[in-house]
């Protein structure tokens, strides 16, 4: 860990105003201390902002929720609002890490999770999103968790987040504020960054761009779940995962919201799956037209094939789940 | 004088005197006596001990795989913050840990890197994390050579090692021509991943000189050994080292060598003149300690219709460093579980630019028995033949190889207990047959079998005025509740209550112990606490007049001939007595193993592969039992050492460049709490007169032998896809899920 200056923000603007490119917010730390313990993270300057006003889940006069950025994981899951509305984001919560960590963790920062690809950890080794233009020693290297969509010749790696998989699922706004005073809302959609030539661009945030809130829009129409699959029980990060939100009347899908996690770079989103499915009979065609749109342009890169199949399959097991369709 | 009664063992010890004993704590499930200690935080492990003006040292590990060491710049290092030194040291730094039991020092000399991640050098700061930091910021010039990382790729350039605890080579009969002539054969190839043990406590070593002196405190599980080791690694007398190890997070065998972090601790306290203390990060130890070989295992097996083995074959290949003569034993058990005349047993090593090999929890079992059990499971079906019944069909009267009688044998008794307690019969031997919704569901079994063993030990144990045991030897306890047994054996013999035994580990000021490894710590130094014990009765005996015979110890009472005499005002000043342990005859015209068998039930996705253990039980046979509950810990964690090499495990090297891919606690995939059911374990009662005088056999690594076959043969049950590549992830499984 390098040496860094640490100070608490008193105000969400004074946080922005000290914000920087070298400067890091820190609120539950679980992803960031470790990272700056192995130095893949070397900020000059810490700020707090775990004293910050910003802990509330409040109801939105759309009918929706605006949840405080600092609002704990584990809180946020058990909130009675997302527990009974958007059950997608509970079960995607109750999916991550461990319960330690869902106390610690916010929601913030969750959106922020770096990825965990091995080679990203090790700074003995090339990392184009950790030293761009050092090279990436995991497209022919051990690649078991890594993207099979969205990737690009600089990087394959995977986000690592379930909320925020969720959370694309519900078509959230994220909520931010600049040390200039303004104030954007950003679709969770335009928030992230495909790697293209520069994988150490990860979000639109800017410099000192603080996030404040995620807003959820008013209760989607359908049954939610969020089907996670990964290599042991529990604390492990996806392999692949699906959230989805689908309503089914008289006999056709008039709804379809399908988040995927260790598919992409980013928590992905495909609205050419989801047309596959609105306006159709729920069934094994429309299912599996879904599927193959999803996965059209999906590229493995050895150890993770398997993915491709494996989302396949998972994405049709959810969906005859939520619609009832088995046949 | 202290008088020390010997025992070699060449003999059967026919009537234990634990049997006759009053106290009645031997092998009662009694709480660890350093169990309040633990959960206090009280019990002081090697990194909580600090020497005033202790610094703290960071291995700098080699960021290249193979080259030679042409330079290290610590300028920059030396510049920063706190730095006190960095300490290069080429020629005395370890390559790699030294194996276990080894009394000679680790391979030393550094600058010609052999694999990716050797520590080169010691940061040694005022703080850890100042060290930490300043590690990164030291540079190497190297001239690369070409490294060999890929197994496979190297796979048919082997060669044979020396005989380690078992011999590399074993042949008798003809197997290809038992294989020809057979009715039913099965040869078929299993692989093994890398494992670390992952102990709770990274290794960790605080050294401090006095002079000439040193001693370190740390993480080891040999003391008498590892102290030898570290002197002679550093030109020292073994008095002029002194190791102290009194409590140790676990070590599976990663802490039976020094390892790197030892010596260079030695060094850099010399040359500082301060006391150093170097603490393993996580990473530290996946990178440069120790792992279980990954394995290439081919079985052969030949049998007639009814199942009678006439052949078998364990041909196993694995991998190690440039010079180092240990090999995954893998076919360690297939010497003696089961009959056949025609035996082929052989081992043989590719030589790989990869972090060293050694002993990780049951080396040979935990990774041959994968394959082996397996193995019977694929014959029995192809036979027709219940998988329980043909490993009854196949259990011999006497050790096919060697020809000796089994000092006690109870495969065929755990394999029918454990069958009625779990279940079998409602098992369906047809796979992919039974599903309850989204999951497919399996049984399998497997058989469990692991050496046993007695090493050289000494105890002292002395009775005060005060009527109180005291335990001395450097044997350790590495979380496996040796203080306890031990305070129970001294109980049992002396009549006293456990909490009047103190028991003192882990120094090596006190009598040299057999230290933790190979299963034999219980039965080893609970006989030399045994011996000493014997001698003691009969001192007190003599105090009282009385035959020892006619003697009863309880209670801290002598008692004979209608006489009760408080047992501290029979000794005196004190009494002492050392028992001593050696290994005889027994070991040579018997064979000595524990037994057991393990049932699991495993429910497998249909959609996605993912297998879920549902219940498991391991019925075992290993003597006495001298706790039923630390006994039972034992097991249920070596069973979860099974569990993970089936289902989780797996050591990642780069075939770029030999790196261990993932290094952290978060990719490296130990089952966590949701991967381990309700598992159920079972003794059954058994002496065993040849092992040693407490009729105990090893039991730390029993659980483990065979646990994840069993698993991996429910998973086949439930799918009818046998996966011979461990751990059974679920990209294993897909293409024979269910078309959706």
């Amino acid at each position: 860990m390098k040496t860094f200056d640490y100070a608490r923000a008193d105000s969400p603007e004074a946080a922005t105003r000290e914000g920087g490119e070298k400067v890091r917010f820190i609120a539950g730390g679980t992803n960031l201390l470790d990272l700056m313990k192995l130095q893949v993270e070397t900020p000059e300057k810490l700020i707090d902002i775990t004293r910050l006003d910003l802990n509330e889940v409040e109801d939105t006069d759309e009918g929706g929720l605006r949840i405080g950025a600092l609002v704990p994981n584990a809180d946020l899951a058990a909130h009675p609002r997302v527990v009974k509305d958007y059950e997608v984001l509970s079960r995607a919560l109750l999916a991550g890490a461990s319960g330690q960590l869902r106390n610690k963790a916010s929601t913030g920062g969750n959106l922020l999770q770096r990825t965990r690809c091995y080679y990203f950890y090790d700074t003995a080794v090339a990392c184009n999103k950790r030293e761009p233009g050092s090279g990436c020693p995991a497209r022919d290297g051990f690649n078991r968790i890594h993207a099979v969509l969205g990737t690009s010749d600089k990087c394959i790696a995977t986000h690592p987040g379930d909320m925020p998989v969720a959370m694309r699922a519900l078509d959230a706004v994220i909520v931010t504020l600049k040390p200039d005073g303004d104030k954007r809302r950003i679709s969770i959609h335009d928030f992230y960054r495909l790697p293209g030539d520069t994988p150490e661009i990860e979000t639109v945030l800017e410099s000192g761009e603080l996030i404040t809130h995620v807003e959820l829009p008013a209760p989607p129409k359908g049954k939610q779940t969020y089907r996670k699959v990964r290599d042991r029980a529990s604390y492990a990060f996806a392999l692949v995962s699906v959230a989805a939100i689908v309503a089914v009347e008289d006999g056709k899908i008039t709804n379809a919201q399908l988040g995927f996690g260790g598919l992409g770079p980013m928590p992905w989103r495909d609205a050419t799956a989801e047309e596959m499915l609105v306006g159709k009979a729920p069934g094994k065609a429309a299912f599996e037209a879904a599927a193959d749109a999803l996965l059209a342009d999906a590229q493995g890169f050895g150890s993770n094939d398997f993915k491709i199949p494996l989302a396949r399959r998972t994405l049709i097991a959810v969906l005859r789940e939520l619609t009832g369709v088995t046949a | 004088m202290t008088d020390t009664n010997s025992l070699t063992m060449d003999k059967p010890v026919e009537h234990s005197l634990l049997d006759n004993g009053a106290q009645h704590v031997i092998g009662k499930g009694l709480d660890r006596i350093d169990g309040p200690k633990k959960v206090t935080g009280t019990a002081t492990y090697g990194a909580e001990f600090h020497p005033d003006n202790c610094a703290q040292g960071f291995l700098v590990r080699a960021p290249f795989a193979c080259g030679k060491l042409t330079g290290i710049h610590s300028d920059a290092a030396k510049a920063m913050p706190g730095v006190i030194d960095v300490i290069v040291d080429t020629d005395r730094f370890a390559r790699n840990p030294a194996q276990g039991g080894e009394t000679e020092a680790p391979k030393q000399g550094v600058s010609k890197v052999a694999y990716f991640g050797e520590p080169l050098a010691l940061v040694v700061a005022e703080t850890f994390e100042q060290a930490r930091d300043a590690a990164q910021a030291v540079t190497f010039d190297f001239v690369p050579e070409p490294g060999r990382y890929d197994f496979d790729k190297y796979r048919d350039q082997t060669d044979i090692p020396a005989d380690g605890a078992a011999p590399a080579q074993h042949s008798q009969g003809d197997l290809e021509q038992a294989m020809r002539d057979a009715e039913v054969v099965i040869d078929e190839v299993w692989t093994t991943p890398s494992q670390n043990s992952a102990a709770m406590e990274p290794h960790v070593t605080v050294a401090h000189w006095d002079g000439d002196t040193l001693t370190v405190h740390g993480s080891y599980q040999m003391v008498a050994y590892q102290q030898q080791s570290l002197a002679d690694a550093l030109g020292l007398k073994r008095e002029q080292v002194h190791m102290i190890s009194p409590y140790v997070g676990g070590g599976f065998g990663s802490k039976l060598g020094i390892s790197s972090e030892c010596i260079a601790a030695a060094i850099a306290a010399k040359q500082t003149g301060r006391p150093v203390k170097v603490v393993m990060t996580r990473q530290n130890v996946f990178d440069a300690t120790v792992r279980r070989s990954n394995t290439h295992q081919r079985i052969r097996l030949a049998a007639d219709r009814e199942g009678r083995l006439s052949g078998i074959g364990h041909d196993t290949i694995t991998s190690n460093l440039d010079g180092e003569d240990f090999f995954e034993p893998a076919g360690l058990a297939t010497h003696f579980l089961y009959g056949g005349e025609n035996r082929e047993v052989n081992h043989a090593i590719v030589r790989l630019n990869r972090v060293l090999s050694g002993s990780m929890r049951a080396p040979g079992e935990a990774a041959g028995m994968l394959a082996l059990e397996c193995a019977m499971d694929e014959l029995a079906e192809k036979l027709g033949i219940d998988p329980i019944e043909l490993r009854k069909r196949n259990d011999p009267d006497k050790d096919p190889e060697k020809g000796v009688p089994y000092s006690s044998r109870k495969l065929t008794q755990c394999l029918d207990e454990g069958a009625t307690k779990f279940g079998w019969d409602k098992r369906n031997p047809k796979p992919a047959a039974v599903r309850e919704g989204e999951w497919l569901i399996g049984i399998g079994m497997a058989a469990a079998a692991r050496p046993n063993m007695v090493m050289p030990g000494q105890a002292r144990v002395s009775l005060t005025p005060e009527g109180r045991a005291v335990v001395q030897t450097d044997m350790t306890d590495i979380g496996t509740g040796t203080y306890t047994i031990l305070a129970q054996i001294a109980g049992e013999l002396l009549g006293l209550p456990i909490d009047r035994v103190d028991v003192e580990l882990g120094d090596s000021d006190n009598p040299p112990g057999p230290g933790s490894g190979g299963s034999w710590g219980a039965g080893s130094s609970g006989s030399t606490v045994y011996l000493a014990c014997e001698t003691l009765r009969e001192k007190i005996a003599k105090a009282m007049g009385c035959d020892v015979g006619d003697l009863t110890l309880k209670d801290g009472q002598a008692i004979a001939a209608n006489r009760s005499v408080e047992l501290g005002s029979l000794v005196g000043d004190g009494l002492s007595a050392i028992g001593k342990i050696e290994p005889g005859e027994t070991g040579e015209n018997t064979n000595q193993a524990g037994y057991g068998a393990h049932f699991a039930e495993v429910a497998v996705n249909v959609t996605t592969g993912e297998v879920r253990l549902r219940r498991m039980l391991g019925v075992f046979a290993a003597g006495r039992i001298l706790n039923e509950k630390t006994a039972r810990s034992q097991c249920l964690g070596g069973m979860t050492f099974g569990i993970g090499a089936a289902l989780t495990e797996e050591l990642v090297h780069d075939g770029n460049n030999g790196k261990l891919v993932n290094r952290d606690l978060a990719e490296y995939h130990l089952p966590v709490n949701a991967d381990v059911p309700q598992l159920e374990v079972m003794f059954l009662e058994e002496r065993d007169p040849y092992a040693n005088p407490l009729q105990a056999k090893g039991i730390g690594e029993l659980g483990i032998s065979g646990a994840g076959a069993a698993v991996a043969n429910a998973i086949y049950n439930a799918t009818g896809k046998r996966v011979r590549d461990y751990p059974l992830t679920l990209d294993k499984l897909l293409d024979a899920l269910p078309a959706l």
